[in-house]
């Protein structure tokens, strides 16, 4: 096995961390995925292409998104001073966009005129919508028919920015259904077709090449927070589905060894309970989309449905990266329940006047006890990774609100 | 043995101058007890080789019949352990007949690799085709088979350019399954004219028997397949009657529907001569 040290030099020529990720799909693909890791390598070495992403990461996004200081939250809990890294203020209120933009610039590149992605929350989906939007390219979405249904706004929004939505039935008609749907599209359309996988997961070099594009949230809040407070933070946070806010957070600070790193996975109603989205707390390794990683699933192998509030945490696996990160003890994964996180999305809403995304909510509930465990000199940065418009309309229904 | 039993039913249908069938169903649809009995009626209606699906809840290569397939085997609780269970009885009465266990690598993965190997072993499985498990990933499986002289089948397709088959076909053995068309399982049919260089590189390529499938649902379709392939390969078309039994109630309709069309495939093959 490679040895490398250098926490940041990972994945290796395999696509793999450690012992996870790695390229588990159909001979169909094979060919695909490696001609998109040739382009990327091409990319990488591109100034154009650099060029082309910072200038609409500034003009149309809207980076670098601002670093505040939540005073009011810091106080509430009377520990650690709390910084929000405000990625929900970027055009389509959340981090998505950042890889959007990579992977849709990367397809032109390659000449695909047609854009496939899977979604949960709707946020990835609206992301790569847009984007198509913006370039004039044919975008079909995959859908959770579940979803579908508690994420009415983003359905409108997608089919207002000219995206085909499919409804997926199959399974049990959320994230991970829609991912299986739009890798049956991708063997079907494999001339035309870019499938934009909105999260750290699936085969080498998406786990990669998604993390290299979301690198840009933690780039950022590395300079602001010496900027501002002359230090590094003790801890960065970030809430975990699939991981990849989380991974773009934690990456630019793997060499920073001082700074502490904490995900936060949706325990649903409870890890004990089995109704849970917590590949990791609840879960073992296994191959499912692609790569290797942890895993919600039976003795036998098969794959479990996950659980949580927040439809963009509803995921039963979690990208390979975060895996190596848990074994390697680099990184520590806690785990928020629906009740905890509703908690959460009150509170900020009504000390910070920002109402988060249900699935930062996960993070801002465990940040009062680390930040009390820290102490008033210490200092965290939270990935405040999308804006919670999107989830009035159900956080109403769990709070009894009619609207 | 195991790839000898493979071998076997090759050089038996070259000596009829014909093509393999190669038929697939699904263990455990709609229960472990009907696809006893189907996979006897396969082979008495001139199944050459079988291909025994094991279920998996993720299926991203295959089409809605297989998926549904799949659910219904779910649904019957049946285990991975218990697709070797199935195997092993159907071995006490055949001894000829290769069985090829077709699935996703989560589950084998889930029990360990060596673990599945002897049990595969010990069951009568002569090679396995995991789908999501290309040359890239298989290693440490292949160490494993190596050990029982259980085949690796490879999938090949349409995007398997020559370079790409090279790495296909290094630690393949018993035939090469060619993907006729880029898409899931039960798609539309390939023109064969249009895959016929494909498969003629594929052979050269890997030195193996060459089988065709993905869309072939007909004994007029089988016919055309046999014409340029060594080998047809039918899936959706004989799940479809485990389908129709599972809903009629009538469980005998599986086997009956799968031996009526095992019969009409194998006699198309049978009439497109050999070399």
């Amino acid at each position: 096995m490679d040895v490398r040290n250098a926490w940041d030099q990972w994945p290796d020529v395999n696509g793999r961390f450690g012992e996870f990720g790695g390229r588990y799909v159909a001979e169909t693909l094979m060919p695909l995925i490696l001609e998109l890791e040739a382009e990327y390598r091409r990319a990488q070495k591109d100034p154009e292409f650099k060029a082309e992403m910072d200038d609409l990461w500034t003009h149309y996004v809207g980076r670098p998104s601002p670093l505040y200081f939540a005073e009011r939250l810091t106080e509430h809990f009377g520990g650690a001073k709390i910084y929000f890294k405000r990625d929900e203020l970027n055009h389509t209120g959340a981090h998505k966009i950042n890889n959007c933009l990579g992977q849709v610039l990367l397809a032109r590149r390659m000449g695909k005129t047609r854009i496939i992605a899977e979604t949960g929350a709707g946020q990835h989906g609206v992301a790569t919508a847009t984007i198509c939007a913006r370039f004039g390219l044919e975008c079909v979405v995959f859908m959770g028919e579940t979803d579908v249904e508690r994420q009415k706004p983003n359905v409108f929004r997608m089919r207002l920015l000219g995206a085909k939505i499919v409804p997926v039935s199959s399974g049990t008609g959320t994230l991970k259904d829609a991912m299986n749907e739009a890798l049956r599209d991708w063997v079907t359309n494999v001339d035309n077709t870019f499938y934009c996988i909105g999260t750290v997961a699936g085969p080498h070099p998406y786990p990669e090449l998604v993390r290299d594009f979301q690198s840009i949230i933690g780039k950022e809040a590395r300079e602001q927070i010496l900027d501002r407070e002359g230090r590094l933070p003790d801890v960065i946070m970030a809430c975990i589905g699939g991981g990849s806010n989380a991974i773009g957070l934690f990456h630019p600070f793997l060499e920073d060894e001082s700074v502490r790193m904490i995900g936060v996975e949706a325990a649903g109603h409870g890890i004990e309970t089995g109704e849970h989205a917590a590949a990791l707390n609840g879960g073992r390794p296994g191959i499912l989309h692609g790569n290797r990683t942890y895993l919600l699933q039976t003795d036998d192998g098969q794959i479990l449905d996950a659980h949580s509030i927040s439809a963009g945490l509803d995921y039963p696996g979690i990208g390979p990266e975060h895996a190596f990160l848990r074994d390697s003890g680099r990184a520590e994964y806690l785990s928020t329940t629906d009740k905890e996180a509703l908690d959460a999305f009150q509170l900020c809403t009504k000390l910070e006047g920002i109402i988060p995304a249900l699935e930062p909510s996960h993070a801002l509930a465990r940040v009062g006890e680390v930040a009390q465990e820290l102490g008033k000199d210490g200092l965290i940065i939270l990935n405040m990774c999308g804006r919670g418009d999107k989830d009035v309309f159900s956080v109403a229904k769990h709070l009894g609100v009619d609207m | 043995m195991p790839t000898e039993r493979i071998t076997a039913a090759f050089d038996r249908a070259k000596v009829d101058k014909r093509a393999v069938l190669v038929s697939y169903l699904m263990a455990g649809d709609p229960d472990l007890e009907t696809s006893y009995e189907a996979l006897c009626a396969l082979r008495d209606n001139g199944a050459d080789i079988i291909e025994l699906g094991a279920p998996f809840t993720d299926p991203m290569a295959d089409g809605p019949a297989i998926q549904r397939a799949g659910l219904r085997a779910l649904a019957a609780k049946t285990k991975l352990t218990d697709v070797l269970a199935l195997i092993a009885r159907f071995r006490e009465s055949d001894q000829t007949t290769p069985i090829i266990i077709m699935g996703y690598a989560n589950p084998v993965h889930s029990m360990g690799y060596g673990a599945f190997a002897e049990a595969a072993h010990k069951a009568g499985v002569d090679g396995t085709i995991i789908v999501d498990l290309p040359p890239e990933e298989d290693s440490p499986l292949r160490e494993e088979y190596a050990k029982y002289g259980l085949s690796v089948i490879r999938l090949a397709t349409p995007t398997t350019h020559e370079a790409r088959m090279k790495k296909v076909a290094e630690g393949a053995s018993g035939f090469l399954y060619f993907v006729s068309v880029t898409g899931v399982t039960g798609a539309g049919s390939a023109d064969p004219a249009k895959i016929a260089g494909n498969i003629d590189m594929a052979r050269r390529v890997s030195g193996l028997p060459v089988c065709v499938g993905f869309g072939v649902k007909t004994g007029a379709q089988a016919a055309e397949m046999a014409k340029i392939a060594d080998g047809v390969v039918v899936g959706s078309a004989f799940v479809e009657h485990a389908e129709a039994a599972h809903e009629s109630g009538d469980l005998a309709r599986a086997p009956q529907g799968m031996g009526a069309l095992a019969k009409e495939l194998s006699s198309a093959i049978a009439g497109v001569a050999k070399p």
